[in-house]
């Protein structure tokens, strides 16, 4: 699977080919802890089990902020 | 995924099913109403000053504090907002001008304070004198600061209350911290009204979303379309609490429930330990120097202060 990844927190957009089809798995692939991220396809909030499709835009938000 | 009560697409999975956007949104409010409600946390004739930052936690309990003021026919007159401003450079102005925004839509009257104004220096500028030989981190110089300017603030406000934006992950990573470090006496101090004494020195410090997840209440943000811009303090990947929230994070994802079951047990006690701290009351007093609350002659505000001064 290949999709473009736009990660909040450092701001870089990536294309990334991971093995597996849902969100978690590209969480998992990414070593990003689904507890700290929200998925986001076309505007609209996904879970960890949302099947992605190829070429699919994806951004990755950040749940931690502050400090 | 679809949402377990209607057809609609689900945007998040807890522990008791997926909830679409609408659903969701309703579960979260209720859920903070709830805790409003069952723990006292506000009272219909008290003047009520809301902790704020211009992040995603403190947006989100103004925005519902004053919607439950409005939704039990209290005036929200009596709400004010206070936020400080550390002098964290290229991270706290950045919020500072969300929060604004968001106040004047809102209509709450918004003061803000420094620490530059109110100590002589800016965070940036202070810690690396005061933890010169403790080698710490500024999160112990930020948090006695911002409790302190809070408090002194809030009382000036004239505030029965001072609300703040600590979430389920926050209470869970302070639990946590406080029994690894055998601090029984500060643990005691947590739960959704902190504090074990009153005091008229003291503001009591209320958490209406003490049961929501920091997730959940990202999502609530995205959902309300709430502008908030994403930022990070970057001293936070320093302090000893990210070790902690990078633990439970992980928890959480094998075992569904972590954090509810660490600050549900911990409700359980609390009680326990709060007795155990009436035993043996610390001393309030009026510190010598600023005349704020203090446990011993100079409060620690006042004393990192003066080893700025002294440097």
């Amino acid at each position: 699977m290949n999709i473009q990844a736009f990660n909040e927190r450092d701001q870089t957009t990536t294309k990334v080919e991971f093995e597996g089809s849902k969100v978690k798995d590209l969480l998992h692939y990414l070593k990003l802890s689904p507890e700290s991220f929200l998925v986001v396809r076309n505007h609209e909030v996904i879970t960890e089990e949302e099947t992605l499709q190829d070429q699919d835009k994806i951004e990755l938000l950040s749940v931690i902020s502050g400090g | 995924m679809q949402c377990n009560k209607c057809q609609n697409h689900a945007v998040i999975t807890l522990q008791h099913g997926n909830l679409c956007k609408n659903h969701f949104i309703d579960y979260f409010e209720d859920k903070v109403f709830k805790t409003i409600n069952k723990y006292q946390l506000i009272g219909r004739d008290e003047k009520l000053c809301v902790a704020v930052s211009g992040g995603k936690d403190s947006l989100t309990v103004l925005y519902l504090t004053k919607k439950y003021l409005e939704k039990n026919n209290i005036p929200t007159s009596n709400l004010v907002a206070l936020a400080v401003d550390e002098g964290i450079d290229q991270y706290r102005e950045k919020t500072l001008i969300d929060l604004k925004k968001f106040c004047a839509e809102h209509q709450v009257p918004l003061t803000v304070v420094s620490f530059e104004q109110e100590l002589g220096k800016t965070l940036d500028q202070a810690y690396p004198i005061i933890n010169k030989d403790a080698q710490k981190k500024p999160c112990n110089v930020c948090g006695v600061w911002r409790r302190y300017l809070l408090n002194k603030h809030a009382k000036k406000l004239g505030a029965d209350k001072v609300i703040t934006g600590h979430n389920l992950d926050d209470e869970a990573q302070a639990i946590i911290m406080n029994i690894f470090k055998a601090n029984t006496a500060l643990a005691a101090r947590l739960g959704p009204i902190s504090g074990v004494q009153e005091h008229d020195l003291f503001i009591q410090r209320v958490k209406p979303l003490y049961f929501c997840a920091e997730k959940e209440v990202r999502l609530y943000t995205l959902l309300k379309q709430f502008q908030i811009k994403f930022t990070e303090c970057p001293y936070s990947k320093e302090g000893y609490r990210h070790h902690i929230q990078e633990m439970l994070n992980e928890f959480e994802h094998k075992y569904k429930g972590t954090k509810q079951g660490i600050v549900n047990s911990f409700l359980a006690m609390l009680p326990l330990l709060q007795n155990q701290e009436k035993e043996a009351p610390q001393t309030i007093q009026q510190c010598s120097r600023c005349q704020e609350a203090s446990n011993k002659e100079v409060c620690n505000a006042c004393l990192m202060k003066e080893t700025i001064q002294n440097a």
